[in-house]
């Protein structure tokens, strides 16, 4: 049998959304923002709102997020994308907003942002890739990176003296009575990666439904920030980042009314 | 005639944002501008025209929400006092670059740091050079009353939609708390979604249809030769303005020997004193630039063929008195441009304009 003649409608099991752009994603090999997009995609698609939806892209590796997903994107200052969002959303009640953020962009020098507009309840999905350290800038600590890790701006590993602790920033968005839904996921295996979208899919139609904040953290990995073969990456962080930052819901408001 | 009513400054730009049909304002108390905020809150314009107005956390977040909301083509604005608008030259770099229309109101007052409460007009370099990174520049309005102070929203707006380019308000504490007659505007609606698809749809995010390809903006370029030609772009943005918008006032210049220039609350002080300069025998006239940038450059040249002298009477150590000066130097003529001014939250009283005239230019001739 022919290649050919497998290739035909009714054997077809598995397409990449028509919201993806069809170009080279700038991502590193290995990384969880690719598998991230692709679900966001696949999740705008379904739920029929590519006309509706408005993105709100970061500094740092996403910052590109814009030439990925073929939606209307605004660009933001480093951090300063929850109060792009909040303004959108605002000023346009009918659009689905999201901000796509990063540890740096959204536990560093976004903190006061997330957490204000968090707190105020804006109709706006949160997406938030925690890979503990700043990909784009060449692997310095982030707010998120855990004791003992060394990037490049912690050569001999984060030592709490010197630099604190990590930030578990998802968990204080959880305290927030403005937030219907906060979540921890990851996309390192094919059960994660369906949990992950079925996460994100409640965060978009929680915002569809005017129910607030929906906030979605994906525990992500960084092989190139963390000079570790992608499967190393994935193992490393089961290992290591998912004892800081234990996976599952934190918050859904729909659980706790149904109690 | 429009309604006529008593008001103050910060009141009056509440009200005029409501009239002429903004769709939202996103700001942080700071004196001596809190209440054009308080004044929205009352009026609260979410219940009649559909105008949203949100109490930001920062000036950071207000000028960042400004952008969002402009980014989808709507008429936003915010208001601050110095040290907010300070915060806030990070957001207007970007919303230059990004090239979106928003009108911002800086209600200043003495610097620098924390400075005082009373007003001042030192943020002039800060404005008109671009407080932020990059080759930028603000369209920048000067009212020198309450009635500009309403006049210049609407005008503030049609001048940053037309040129997809933040404008602002440079206005004082002395402005912004005085109370005045004022002529207010009729009500406009606001604009609905097909007018601004119409106006804005080629490059707004009102969501992407099959119709058009995603809009997207940002201020980012990482190819140097395309971001090259985003500044080429920019700049003759700005030329046209400089061609096509420049606003001033002038008083008494036709057979002025000296002549002033002053914008906003000074100016109103070197009003009382060329009238007082006249009674003594002396030609002074009163030139008032209304936008700052674009600078009256133009006129000021012109106007140095006849006169001995100008000077610039400023509430700030001598900024403006550099543009002057820059203006007259491309003459090649050689016309002495001095400088009077008080700081720290003072204003110049006509008599020491009149003295300060008299020292500069006529004592010891």
């Amino acid at each position: 049998m022919d290649i050919q003649d497998i290739i035909k409608p009714e054997n077809l099991v598995y397409q990449k959304s028509k919201i993806q752009v069809d170009v080279i994603s700038h991502y590193c090999p290995g990384c969880s923002h690719g598998v991230v997009h692709k679900l966001i995609s696949e999740v705008i698609d379904e739920l029929g709102i590519q006309e509706k939806t408005i993105g709100v892209s970061p500094v740092g590796c996403a910052v590109f997020a814009y030439n990925l997903i073929d939606i209307d994107w605004q660009e933001a200052a480093h951090g300063r994308a929850p109060a792009l969002a909040t303004g959108i959303a605002r000023t346009n009640p009918d659009k689905v907003v999201f901000t796509y953020q990063g540890d740096g962009d959204l536990a560093s020098i976004g903190a006061a942002e997330i957490v204000h507009a968090c707190n105020r309840g804006e109709n706006i999905v949160v997406i938030f890739i925690n890979n503990a350290i700043y990909g784009m800038t060449g692997g310095q600590m982030a707010p998120t990176t855990l004791l003992g890790m060394v990037t490049s701006t912690t050569p001999y590993g984060r030592n709490v003296e010197l630099n604190g602790y990590p930030l578990k920033i998802t968990d204080l968005i959880a305290q927030l009575p403005g937030v219907s839904y906060c979540t921890r996921q990851s996309v390192h295996t094919a059960a994660t990666v369906r949990k992950c979208k079925n996460a994100i899919r409640k965060a978009f139609k929680n915002v569809m439904d005017k129910k607030g904040t929906s906030f979605v953290e994906v525990t992500s990995t960084c092989n190139s920030g963390w000079k570790l073969s992608p499967v190393e990456s994935n193992n490393w962080m089961v290992e290591n980042m998912f004892r800081e930052y234990p996976q599952g819901d934190l918050k859904d408001v729909d659980k706790l009314i149904q109690q | 005639m429009g309604e006529l009513r008593l008001m103050k400054g910060n009141e009056v730009i509440a009200e005029a944002a409501i009239r002429c049909g903004c769709d939202g304002y996103f700001g942080y108390p700071i004196t001596p501008q809190s209440e054009v905020m308080e004044t929205l809150m009352e009026l609260k314009p979410w219940e009649t025209t559909g105008m949203v107005v949100l109490q930001a956390e920062s000036e950071v977040a207000s000028i960042n929400m400004v952008y969002g909301a402009a980014g989808t083509g709507k008429k936003v604005m915010t208001s601050s006092s110095s040290p907010g608008i300070s915060l806030m030259q990070e957001g207007l770099s970007y919303i230059a670059g990004a090239e979106l229309p928003c009108l911002v109101v800086n209600v200043q007052r003495g610097g620098p740091g924390l400075g005082t409460i009373q007003p001042s007009q030192a943020d002039y370099f800060q404005t008109v050079k671009g407080g932020g990174h990059g080759d930028y520049r603000l369209i920048t309005l000067a009212p020198s009353s309450v009635q500009e102070m309403n006049d210049f929203v609407e005008l503030g707006f049609e001048l940053a939609f037309k040129y997809r380019n933040p404008a602002m308000i440079l206005t004082d504490g002395a402005l912004g708390q005085m109370m005045e007659k004022v002529e207010l505007a009729d009500f406009k609606p606001r604009r609905t979604t097909e007018e601004i698809l119409q106006t804005c749809g080629s490059w707004a995010t009102t969501g992407k249809t099959s119709q058009r390809n995603r809009n997207i903006i940002t201020s980012l370029e990482m190819d140097p030769f395309r971001m090259e030609q985003n500044n080429l772009r920019f700049q003759a943005k700005y030329k046209e303005l400089e061609e096509n918008e420049v606003r001033y006032e002038e008083i008494m210049c036709d057979d002025a020997e000296y002549i002033i220039i002053a914008f906003g609350t000074s100016s109103r002080i070197c009003l009382k004193a060329i009238d007082l300069l006249r009674e003594k025998g002396i030609k002074a006239g009163l030139l008032r630039p209304i936008t700052l940038f674009p600078f009256p450059t133009r006129i000021i040249a012109e106007r140095s063929r006849q006169v001995k002298g100008f000077m610039s009477v400023e509430m700030s150590s001598g900024q403006m008195v550099e543009d002057i000066k820059l203006a007259v130097f491309d003459t090649g003529r050689i016309v002495p441009v001095k400088y009077f001014g008080r700081m720290g939250g003072l204003l110049p009283s006509p008599g020491e304009v009149v003295e300060a005239l008299e020292n500069n230019f006529l004592k010891g001739n």
